[in-house]
């Protein structure tokens, strides 16, 4: 699929769609104004498109500072009758949700969708928490779509939700259900023409006092049970009937399996599948608990639907036995899989004769790993290797915290450097090092990217000033927001939709900070940075690294234009420090020599790392 | 074809053009009036680890492939190959790239890496057929390393009853490959297609 295919105007027309541009094509036909976001995966591609094409569909786009401004971002643009849009990882809601609970109460005038992507399994994150249970917290409707057309389509069916009952609501996928494609049929497309709004001065209304919050609140409360009509109403949610001997209730991704697994099997199964899961559509279920004697619920991560239907249950006195994560019938954690979900289902029945292809076993062959690594001539593994040389140097017998943030440089928890030791979020590095500084005489040496700088480390720097705190802090300035694909930050001339914007200057806010001492460097130049690093870890209170080098994703020119890296075979003793210690991907040993593959991107810093000057570079 | 689901596994490491590969089939099966859907893997994997689709043809809603239940696996390195087996059964078909890449975890130890003729041996013991396709030499020959991947496309167009045909699928390319690469990846593409014919 061609990007521009998503701007096609009339409807019918079937696409490949992955489901993040499911989405896009999803809050393009909804006729946002619009969109902001802070980049996560698996959410991230929409950001990308809508960077690409905001300008051409007449949207305002921005990657916003972090989770929490964004959400204030559009929360307050629909409060102007705009139809907006905020998207964000599972993680990240935890960052808006201060913003994102009162704008529940404050309701939104023009539509406002809030997709939030979770990581069952974390292929990409530190946790694999469930948004469901915010949506309770919240009291804001939850949607849960399971396939890139649902996708599209439920956004839509968000956003009359939105307007109708002037609330926000959540859209939530899982990794694989935003990373899935599939035939997606669209539907029309007009650019939008709103991009101005207006905001009615109402405080009581938008302006949570204690005695406006009460009623707020109470207000909130009823909305939400008048919307519990709309779900055991809606179409989204549904009972599939196939004269089944058991129920099952099932959402998300989870219910693709449900489907494939009783077609394939020929298993007699009845199917509550729920797309609009909070506020739970209390009667419908009551219906479907009636009507089958064995249920099993089907979801994932935590068993919220489950807690609903036992709950529904036991309110009027329904005899029917309830199966899913509590009797461990399935799993309590990880994604599933079409083999989890049918060992499940097995379960509720006495006989169940499966005609399956026998699997392969694995092979006993010893495989090598193949974990992510830091790519070849990455700046961060030059302040890695300066990093540790110089503790090495400096003081080999102290031990060393490095508390570590989020981004590509969290790969340096791996040998040989194994500078990272202590993480919980965006922008932790920085406060943990003021705990650690306070509660020990261990070495701190911390390390935190330019983007999540911004989002989430300037608040605990100015607490590590003002409580006097001592580390050394490196912020790895790679000039981009690396880990998820390439996105701008307010470190970047460059806004959300492609146009010049002020740079904001590091430095400056460091000096403003009043923080003695600040060195910016090439890390390339590891040797300097060697000295650097020793410099600043004799220094007593909060020292500042600057790592400033681009990363290889937008430095494709000068990578070219540098001279090739080689090696003199005479030279070289074989001590294989550059394996060993610096550990770059593009070297290998191999007939007993060492040698440079294609993938070297030509930084040098093997040159300056080899003792007997063997590694040079073609004049 | 239309009442059978056809299991597609593609694996191999980050930077590939495993992705790309997998939307051309994709976007091929539909053009062909047929249901397709196909799951993919972003973040982490795209460091240097592992990457690996997986695509369904026919009535399916998961792309998710049950274990042993693969039709073919389209390996775009030999020990990712043998990292997929549990997905194969005694009848599945490999298109197999006979080019490593030694992970950066044993580069300083090369013996951990299995030798190819052992991978292949493995591969033959336990599934129906395998093509060894040296798709790193094709792509050189093309032109460009990087058409590698269409090369392994070109292969897979070949094998019987493979439900996508030839034609569709380059259709799909011209679609999805910027214009100026389009003579390179098309003599991968048809290389890999004769050097499968010729192991049939």
């Amino acid at each position: 699929m061609n990007i521009n295919d998503l701007l096609i105007e009339e409807k019918n027309k079937k696409l490949f769609m992955l489901g993040n541009e499911a989405a896009v094509r999803g809050v393009l036909e909804s006729g946002i104004s619009l969109a902001a976001t802070y980049p996560g995966t698996p959410s991230s591609e929409i950001g990308d498109i809508l960077s690409k094409i905001a300008k051409e569909s007449n949207i305002y786009f921005e990657f916003s500072t972090n989770e929490k401004v964004a959400v204030e971002v559009a929360a307050s643009a629909a409060s102007t009758g705009l139809k907006t849009f905020t998207f964000m990882k599972h993680v990240g809601l935890n960052v808006a949700s201060d913003s994102v609970m009162t704008t529940a109460y404050n309701g939104v005038e023009g539509g406002l969708v809030i997709l939030v992507a979770d990581d069952p399994s974390t292929f990409s994150s530190q946790n694999e928490q469930d948004t469901r249970h915010f949506a309770r917290q919240s009291n804001i409707p939850l949607i849960e779509p399971s396939n890139p057309q649902e996708i599209k389509d439920m956004i839509k069916y968000a956003y009359e939700l939105s307007t109708k009952y002037n609330t926000p609501i959540i859209i939530r996928t899982t990794t694989r259900v935003s990373h899935m494609r599939g035939i997606v049929t669209i539907d029309e497309y007009t650019k939008n023409t709103t991009s101005k709004g207006l905001f009615k001065h109402e405080p009581m209304k938008h302006v949570p006092v204690p005695e406006a919050a009460r009623k707020m609140h109470k207000k909130l409360v009823e909305k939400i049970e008048e919307i519990r009509e709309e779900s055991n109403n809606s179409s989204i949610n549904q009972i599939i009937n196939n004269n089944g001997e058991i129920g099952v209730i099932t959402s998300g991704g989870a219910y693709n399996y449900v489907a494939d697994v009783i077609k394939e099997n020929n298993i007699k199964a009845n199917i509550l599948k729920i797309g609009l899961s909070h506020p739970f559509p209390e009667d419908l279920t009551r219906k479907f608990l009636e009507e089958n004697k064995e249920i099993l619920v089907i979801e994932e991560v935590d068993p919220i639907m489950e807690y609903e239907v036992l709950a529904i249950a036991g309110k009027y006195y329904i005899n029917t036995n309830i199966h899913g994560k509590k009797d461990n019938t399935l799993p309590l954690i990880l994604e599933y899989t079409p083999d989890i979900v049918l060992d499940g289902i097995k379960k509720l029945f006495d006989n169940l004769t499966i005609n399956k292809p026998i699997k392969n076993t694995p092979t006993e062959i010893q495989l090598p790993t193949r974990p992510a690594t830091l790519c070849s001539g990455c700046p961060h593994r030059a302040a890695y290797y300066a990093a540790t040389t110089a503790i090495k140097k400096l003081n080999p017998e102290k031990d060393t915290i490095y508390p570590t943030d989020i981004g590509c440089y969290t790969l340096g928890i791996a040998p040989p450097y194994e500078a990272a030791n202590y993480l919980l979020a965006m922008g932790s590095s920085i406060g943990t090092s003021c705990g650690f500084s306070k509660s020990t005489d261990q070495e701190i040496i911390s390390f935190i990217g330019d983007s999540t700088f911004f989002h989430g480390g300037i608040p605990p720097l100015i607490n590590a000033v003002h409580s006097q705190a001592n580390f050394t802090l490196v912020i790895l300035d790679n000039r981009i927001t690396a880990m998820t694909g390439g996105q701008t930050n307010p470190g970047i001339p460059i806004d959300g939709m492609g146009q010049e914007a002020p740079a904001i200057s590091i430095e400056k806010i460091l000096k403003a900070l009043d923080i003695k001492f600040i060195e910016t460097i090439n890390p390339l130049n590891v040797l300097d940075m060697i000295d650097i690093f020793k410099k600043a870890l004799d220094y007593e209170g909060v020292s500042v690294i600057i790592s400033k080098y681009p990363c290889n994703l937008i430095n494709k020119k000068a990578i070219k234009d540098k001279n090739k890296i080689f090696i003199e075979e005479d030279k070289c003793i074989l001590c294989q420090k550059c394996l060993n210690e610096l550990a770059c991907p593009s070297m290998s040993l191999h007939d007993n020599k060492i040698e440079i593959d294609n993938s070297c991107t030509k930084c040098g810093v093997c040159i300056q790392v080899c003792p007997t000057d063997t590694i040079k570079r073609e004049d | 074809m239309k009442n059978k689901i056809y299991k597609i596994c593609v694996c191999g490491v980050g930077g590939q053009g495993i992705i790309k590969t997998s939307l051309i089939l994709g976007e091929a099966t539909l053009n062909n009036n047929e249901n397709v859907v196909m799951s993919e893997i972003h973040g982490m994997s795209q460091r240097g680890g592992v990457v690996s689709t997986e695509l369904k043809i026919g009535d399916a809603k998961s792309p998710i492939i049950e274990e042993g239940e693969a039709d073919i696996i389209i390996a775009f390195e030999p020990v990712e190959a043998l990292r997929t087996l549990e997905k194969t059964n005694k009848d599945t078909v490999i298109i197999l790239n006979t080019h490593p890449i030694i992970p950066a975890t044993i580069s300083n130890d090369e013996k951990a890496y299995p030798k190819l003729e052992v991978i292949i041996q493995e591969l033959e013991n336990k599934v129906a057929k395998v093509y060894p396709i040296d798709a790193y030499n094709i792509a050189l020959e093309a032109g460009h390393l990087l058409s590698i991947n269409m090369a392994l496309l070109g292969a897979t167009s070949a094998i019987k009853d493979f439900p996508v045909n030839k034609e569709l699928i380059i259709e799909s390319m011209k679609n999805n490959l910027s214009e100026k690469t389009i003579p390179i990846n098309m003599a991968s593409f048809n290389n890999g297609y004769e050097s499968c014919k010729k192991l049939q």
